[in-house]
């Protein structure tokens, strides 16, 4: 009995062997104890990996307090921080604009795509409608686009539109981009979803549409935190469509617009740094708040394959 | 009332009605979910599915910048360009335009090691954060940082580490008394320098979705596995890899069309003339299409084919699933 239950892992013996050798072998899986080295191997490795992972967020932070040309001294704190490059940025560049432009951008994608997406999950998730097979795959291959396909004959649709170098255009495009995935994490996070809930709204009279606005969408606002922030994302840092559809200097998105610092002879890395760090830590707070549900939408969508 | 209960699907099969009959069915039973679905089939029907057949048109020609329909002034040239069959793709497959290959052979090289590394990665840090360890949420905030960052964001901080006179990399390196490394301009240190930069911006998501596959196994078949005797790698091997297959299969297969199609590191990471060597197929294509001379029929032309390359991975890659699932 007790040979069973000690070959726990690791070559190090297991600490007493805390688990009894007397006790029922029910007990929390030996996964979940182990000896003080291989404590501090999992720390030492977490703690490595997390350095790893942080370490060049910190050093955009550093380096956009470091004045316009302290970036290069990368290793000296000489001189002290100051804010100087926010605010040049904030108050001489074309910054604040971009970045408006930016938030207009990903807030209409993500408005539309998240409306479009959660209807067509909706469907393909409870409704065994003819087609909604092919649909599920079109819905994958087009995840599958790259830009150089689209790009050329989307730049001329938009063009014969009238819509190059204008919101609606970059927000439509986005839209194709974004919402085939939306759809397809809408359609895992509805079928996690109990089916007799729709019925329940159904016997008492709801049609399918006011079944799906009244009692499935407030249901279903983890999953469209995850979607709506996931087309956020994808309109936020966007560059392929946006440099290729943007002319005009105040309607650049930020994507575009930062590259003007990384001159052909000087690199303003500076100012780069202290508009990257105003991009990324509102984005990236938004993000903290989410992520959980971010993660239960992702698998939902994931296991579901 | 009586259609209410009598479903004419349930109720055993009617004679076949007529075919208007059946549409006229079919309409009144599926216009909800029809409804529903319309925004976005337009949208892939306007946004995707007409600009992909006018790129396939368009790879079947000779366009350009130069004969392509155009507006000056108030005069309107029309079109020039001619169909040339598949005079593109001959010239691209047949290695006559010279870029093809080498840069099919790169944008692999590059996919596969990304996926790889975001893969494991991604696993043993999710394996670890798995267990019952202090400080756990702590770590999982910091792991996932890399995710919250844009990725043209990223690629800017990742350029300026990689800076070669005033980098932090070639400082530290220098400190430690080695020679600096020219990351960016070097061909071969590109490459380490875009990888680099595409694993530490990925490895959040496979991590994220891992652990979410990995709690979702029930404890229950540990239990089992350890009361057959299984040690620590046989319960990874027989319980976790099979629980985990169907978020691994979702997310590799994900990864790898992401990686394959992955423009923005690549493209702003070398700069539009620096990256003649370490160009994927996308952003070649892409300068083909927005460089000195625009060739659209050449961009088309790969366009298509990363397109039909990625469409024969995605069918052979379900139908090995499906082999291993039935094999086992």
């Amino acid at each position: 009995m007790s040979t069973v239950t000690e070959p726990r892992r690791s070559s190090v013996p297991t600490a007493g062997g805390t688990a009894g050798a007397g006790t029922r072998p029910r007990r929390v899986r030996g996964r979940d104890e182990r000896s003080p080295l291989a404590s501090v191997g999992l720390h030492a490795a977490l703690i490595a990996a997390s350095a790893v992972a942080v370490f060049p967020i910190v050093y955009m932070i550093f380096i956009s307090l470091r004045g316009r040309d302290g970036w290069t001294k990368p290793t000296s704190a000489e001189g002290g921080l100051e804010i100087t490059n926010y605010a040049y940025v904030l108050t001489e560049t074309e910054f604040p604009r971009w970045f408006a432009n930016s938030v207009l951008v990903a807030a209409g994608t993500t408005l539309v795509g998240v409306f479009v997406a959660a209807s067509t999950g909706y469907a393909i998730s409870r409704m065994r409608f003819p087609g909604h097979k092919s649909l599920m795959w079109v819905l994958l291959i087009t995840q599958m686009f790259p830009v150089a396909v689209l790009i050329v004959a989307l730049y001329n649709i938009l063009g014969g539109l009238g819509l190059l170098d204008s919101y609606v255009g970059l927000i439509l495009t986005y839209c194709s981009v974004s919402v085939p995935f939306c759809a397809w994490m809408m359609k895992g996070y509805f079928d996690t979803i109990p089916h007799e809930i729709d019925e329940a709204g159904r016997v008492d009279g709801l049609t399918p549409f006011g079944t799906f606005y009244r009692l499935i969408l407030p249901l279903a606002k983890p999953g469209l935190a995850v979607t709506a922030f996931y087309s956020f994302l994808t309109a936020w840092g966007e560059v392929a469509f946006a440099r290729a559809f943007l002319s005009s200097d105040s309607m650049l998105t930020l994507s575009v617009g930062l590259q003007s610092f990384i001159g052909q002879h000087k690199a303003e890395w500076g100012y780069l740094t202290a508009c990257a760090v105003i991009i990324t830590v509102p984005a990236g707070l938004v993000f903290l708040l989410v992520q959980r549900n971010l993660v239960a939408g992702l698998t939902a969508g994931g296991t579901k394959g | 009332m009586k259609t209410a209960t009598a479903d004419p699907a349930t109720a055993g099969r009617p004679p076949r009605a007529g075919l208007l009959t059946r549409m006229k069915r079919s309409y009144d039973r599926h216009w909800y979910a029809w409804a529903m679905v319309l925004p976005v089939v337009l949208v892939i029907g306007v946004l995707i599915a007409y600009p992909l057949g006018r790129g396939v048109y368009l790879s079947f020609t000779d366009a350009n910048e130069l004969n392509v329909a155009k507006q000056l002034g108030a005069t309107e040239i029309p079109a020039t360009y001619q169909f040339v069959g598949f005079d593109n793709y001959w010239r691209v497959l047949s290695g006559a335009d010279g870029e093809f290959y080498p840069k099919l052979a790169w944008t692999v090289v590059w996919t596969v090691s990304c996926v790889f590394f975001h893969y494991t990665i991604g696993l043993g840090l999710a394996l670890l954060l798995n267990r019952k360890l202090k400080g756990r949420s702590l770590y999982r905030v910091l792991l996932i940082l890399p995710w919250a960052v844009p990725a043209f964001v990223a690629t800017y901080i990742w350029r300026m580490m990689y800076n070669s006179e005033s980098g932090i990399f070639n400082a530290l390196l220098g400190q430690l008394g080695f020679a600096p490394v020219d990351w960016l301009g070097d061909t071969f240190m590109q490459k380490v320098a875009v990888i680099g930069v595409n694993v530490w911006l990925g490895v959040p998501f496979m991590m994220v979705a891992v652990l979410g596959g990995l709690q979702s196994i029930s404890s229950e078949q540990y239990e089992a596995a350890e009361m057959d005797g299984a040690n620590a790698w046989q319960r990874f091997r027989h319980v976790t890899l099979p629980g985990l297959r169907p978020v691994s299969a979702t997310v590799i297969l994900l990864g790898t069309i992401w990686t394959f199609n992955m423009f923005p590191i690549i493209y702003l990471m070398l700069g539009e003339a620096n990256a003649l060597h370490s160009e994927i197929l996308v952003t070649y294509a892409y300068r083909l299409a927005f460089g000195s001379v625009r060739d659209y029929a050449g961009a088309a032309t790969y366009g298509i084919l990363i397109l039909s390359m990625l469409l024969v991975f995605a069918v052979f890659y379900r139908r090995m699933l499906n082999r291993q699932e039935a094999a086992r």
